[in-house]
């Protein structure tokens, strides 16, 4: 019978969460790496036993590990993520220069065909990539050495390149995304990268309409229509019909067009989640009412998805990585909160229920949809 | 041998219980100790100081003989009774995060 696997990464260790295809009963594993900041966990879609998680602490550094067995048991592999060459300088908050120093992974991406090729998005912002299941990592420097990069600025939370999506469609293209400079996109499997920012409009910055410099939260894409992209930006909820060349603004009816996580339906290419968030700095659901928002038209038109979810009293936040989607027949949707619930609907968001209610503040949920 | 005190999370990453006997060969510094200690787990690396020797990492720091050794040269030897194995040579993470 079919069955999912939920990773969930927290501010205290990872956890793996599974059921069967009704996605009724759930057994929780973990914490795996307690006390330590997992920031992402991924498996491979060429080989689901394979996973991959992102382990980091302000005291000890970087350590990947990686599991054979889908989570039963880890392995620290290597963790020397050294930016190629001289790596410069990029803009520090107050505007001064500042040298390009490696934080943590935050985001960790899988080939598509490969269970050894790994891509790791870290901070300050870069791409690596691992050929050999994570034991070694090099630099794409492409991205970091773009023209535009001295120019670039961390968001609040760190200069992170958080999203990483290999295009289905077309071997060799990659989507990136940076907070805060914007998206690009490769089509040479990483050796050079393009802005792909035309149409977003942030106030923030002195050129509303800049090529760089936008703070891009999230990317999504559908497998089966890989040109249209979606984007949860710091305000704004934006469409590609053009493989990002360019963009345009779905936010639609949204209560707020702030948010982190955008993902989409796994059988709908058309239907797209958000969580809208108050901002600017509030960062938690505006009337403490936690709901998702669903468009099944692409954007503009938001309905929202409130069944299971606390409608009132509700102060938490849900991060960029931490929604999910599953491939079963009905359509799986997950995402997990700063108060360290992990929701699930088996419904594709009519109704929701939490798997977990009481994990250290979530970072990062994936799905693997099982045989 | 020289006694090596990990902080709890590197014990359980090295999966080393309790202390960590090391054999240094030639000098007893804290770069010849964290050199036998890496090479014995080479997962530590990167976690205590930078990758290939470099830098003790902010929030780590060495102790030994009720002694602040963190701020000494590497290649400075460590006191007698650390290289006889009497004491133990302090890897400690700092207590910081309220």
């Amino acid at each position: 019978m079919s069955g999912v696997r939920v990773l969930v990464g927290t501010r205290k260790g990872a956890f793996v969460l599974s059921a069967d295809g009704k996605r009724g009963n759930w057994a929780v594993s973990g914490p795996h790496f307690p006390g330590w900041e997992i920031y992402h966990v991924k498996g491979s879609p060429a080989d689901p036993d394979r996973l991959f998680a992102s382990q980091t602490s302000g005291w000890f550094g970087q350590v990947i590990q990686r599991s054979d067995d889908g989570g039963a048991s880890w392995n620290p592999v290597g963790n020397e993520f050294a930016y190629d060459g001289v790596p410069g300088t990029h803009q520090w908050y107050d505007g001064t220069p500042h040298p390009w120093e490696f934080a943590r992974v935050w985001h960790l991406e899988p080939s598509l065909d490969d269970p050894d090729t790994v891509y790791a998005g870290v901070e300050d912002a870069g791409l690596f990539k691992s050929a050999d299941g994570g034991q070694h990592w090099q630099e794409l420097p492409g991205l970091r050495t773009h023209k535009s990069g001295p120019g670039w600025q961390p968001g609040a939370g760190g200069m992170c390149l958080h999203t990483i999506i290999l295009d289905p469609g077309q071997p060799g293209r990659i989507f990136a995304a940076i907070s805060a400079a914007g998206a690009f996109r490769s089509d040479d499997d990483g050796v050079t990268w393009q802005p792909v920012n035309r149409g977003l409009r942030s106030e923030g910055i002195p050129d509303s309409g800049a090529e760089v410099g936008h703070c891009v939260h999230r990317l999504a894409m559908h497998p089966s229509r890989p040109s249209v992209l979606y984007m949860q930006k710091h305000w704004d909820v934006m469409r590609s019909d053009d493989s990002a060349e360019s963009w345009h603004e779905v936010s639609g009816n949204l209560p707020t067009d702030f948010g982190f996580p955008i993902d989409v339906h796994a059988h709908e290419p058309d239907t797209v989640y958000v969580v809208p968030i108050t901002s600017d700095s509030h960062h938690f659901p505006p009337e403490g009412k936690l709901r998702v928002y669903r468009s099944r038209t692409g954007g503009d038109d938001w309905e929202a998805l409130t069944r299971g979810l606390p409608q009132d009293h509700c102060y938490v936040n849900v991060l960029r990585d931490a929604m999910a989607v599953d491939s079963l027949d009905e359509c799986g949707v997950y995402f997990g909160t700063t108060g360290g619930q992990v929701y699930a609907s088996a419904d594709a968001g009519d109704s929701w229920s939490p798997i977990v209610r009481d994990l250290p503040a979530v970072l990062s949920v994936e799905v693997q949809t099982l045989p | 041998m020289i006694r090596v005190v990990l902080p709890a999370h590197l014990r359980a990453l090295a999966r080393a219980d309790g202390e960590v006997e090391l054999r240094v060969e030639g000098p007893v510094t804290q770069c010849s100790v964290l050199d036998a200690l890496e090479a014995r787990y080479p997962v530590l690396r990167g976690t205590i100081r930078g990758h290939n020797g470099g830098p003790r990492r902010p929030f780590i720091r060495f102790y030994a003989c009720a002694e602040d050794l963190s701020h000494e040269q590497p290649d400075a030897p460590l006191p007698d009774a650390v290289a006889s194995g009497t004491e133990p040579y302090l890897i400690v993470g700092a207590m910081a995060g309220g």
